[in-house]
């Protein structure tokens, strides 16, 4: 059925028909909504889970990692400093190997304090051992938190779905969610772990001297997954229609110049590609919709025939750049010299027009070599 | 007492770190360098030594205390506890 709802109600609906059995969530801006709407199909009965009041995010990762090893569906969503928070306990999370997801509605971190969108917030937890997926539109939130409960299971590793704070979060769009039936259908409901027996109690996560190997095996499945979610997006296209790939090529077969860039920015990215299309200049945009396992391979085929590619990010790291530029270049390193020119642009949520990714378009057509880093947006 | 894992290859690899003990299974003892003996001339039965203990490796036995050095990590509190010095802290030699 569609509805108008906003992205964050798009989440709240998602876990409801995944039917998540245990939801642990603390409040913050923009994620509140997403909980608040779940508290209350528990209270109304809509949603056969237990909803857990926590303390922190610290402990509601705590409690979703406890539930998890039973074999219930878990659920949490937060943003920014509220994921900063749990930041430890995400490596115990992937360590354990359970398949939790997690909603992060991105927004800036403090100093100073903000509450817009800015990438930097997930991609800080880059090496948690978490997938991570950024969407563009409500419709696909949906689909992602779906898709990632899918994927989850298989490879028993935990997913977060990034949205922005506000732009995404906020937006009322139009989302068929589907019937019930049809989301039982593709997502069967969990199993539960055979090892947590009361009968025969058992220590996890305990000192080893294995730990290498566990790390290693993490790795293999992490490297496994990018082939499970392409197998789960066929699936979900048989079953609903719609799929999305791991990144999202518009216009790049013929393209010059290559936009790469991830969440919302994408669809400003299209326009403005679309109005330099129309003056005979071949501009394409990439979208990254999966950036951990990195669908390194995918990118380099999607940019092979480009003579240059600008990376937009709204992240960066403080004395290096921006961080999907950075991924970027390191999948390039050793194929055809392909001039990377990296761009910083809507960090704490400032808007970014299709007049901005125009100057980007022009200077990277303009400026012979990459150099350094372009900020769009600051004061002169 | 089983040990924690006994794979041979990654094949074997549980998906994680279970192991099938409970904490009873992690032998503290092993880390100790000095060793608390209770002098059981000394001691009045206070118990304080046994309710002070952070590894509970103190047992309370029907008519004393005895320390378990399975799990005893050799901290000392015990000792610095007993209103009797009863407990005497020397090093540990293995």
């Amino acid at each position: 059925m569609k509805k108008v709802i906003s992205g964050n109600q798009s989440v709240s609906h998602a876990v409801l028909a995944a039917k998540a059995q245990v939801i642990a969530a603390y409040p913050i801006t923009p994620q509140s909504s997403i909980v608040e709407m779940l508290a209350g199909f528990c209270a109304d009965g809509k949603l056969q889970a237990k909803f857990i009041n926590v303390e922190s995010e610290h402990s509601a990762m705590a409690a979703c990692i406890s539930a998890s090893v039973t074999g219930a569906r878990t659920f949490t969503a937060t943003s920014s400093q509220g994921l900063a928070l749990m930041h430890e306990l995400l490596h115990y999370a992937s360590g354990l190997r359970l398949p939790i997801v997690m909603a992060n509605v991105n927004r800036a971190l403090g100093s100073p304090f903000n509450l817009k969108a800015d990438l930097s917030d997930s991609l800080s937890q880059r090496d948690t051992g978490w997938l991570q997926f950024y969407c563009e539109s409500g419709q696909e939130v949906f689909d992602t938190i779906i898709q990632a409960y899918w994927i989850s299971e298989q490879v028993l590793l935990p997913a977060m779905v990034n949205l922005e704070g506000f732009i995404l979060s906020h937006t009322y769009e139009i989302v068929d969610v589907p019937e019930q039936r049809e989301i039982d259908h593709f997502l069967p409901p969990s199993l539960p772990r055979d090892c947590l027996d009361v009968e025969n109690p058992c220590l996890f996560g305990g000192t080893t001297d294995f730990y290498i190997n566990f790390r290693y095996k993490m790795h293999e499945e992490m490297q496994r997954a990018k082939v499970v979610c392409q197998e789960c997006d066929a699936h979900f296209q048989r079953a609903f229609g719609r799929s999305y790939g791991l990144i999202q090529p518009h216009r790049c077969e013929d393209a010059d110049l290559i936009l790469v860039t991830a969440g919302t920015l994408a669809g400003t990215c299209c326009v403005a590609a679309d109005q330099y299309r129309e003056r005979g200049v071949k501009v394409g945009v990439l979208r990254v919709r999966l950036f951990r396992p990195f669908p390194g391979e995918e990118i380099c085929c999607a940019l092979r025939n480009a003579r240059k590619v600008a990376v937009i990010d709204r992240d960066f790291s403080p004395g290096c750049g921006g961080i999907f530029a950075q991924e970027i270049k390191s999948v390039l390193q050793g194929k055809d010299p392909l001039p990377v020119y990296e761009f910083i642009a809507g960090l704490g949520g400032k808007d970014v027009t299709d007049e901005d990714i125009g100057r980007v378009i022009d200077q990277t057509y303009q400026t012979p070599e990459p150099g350094g880093v372009t900020w769009i947006g600051l004061l002169k | 007492m089983k040990k924690r894992y006994s794979v041979k290859s990654l094949e074997e690899m549980p998906i994680t770190a279970i192991s099938f003990l409970t904490t009873e299974g992690n032998e503290t003892g092993e880390w100790r360098s000095q060793r608390p003996v209770l002098d059981l001339e000394k001691c009045n039965r206070c118990g304080l030594c046994w309710m002070y203990c952070p590894d509970n490796a103190i047992r309370s036995e029907e008519s004393s205390f005895q320390i378990s050095y399975k799990y005893c990590k050799g901290c000392g509190i015990c000792a610095s506890e007993c209103p009797k010095g009863a407990i005497l802290i020397v090093k540990e030699k293995r």
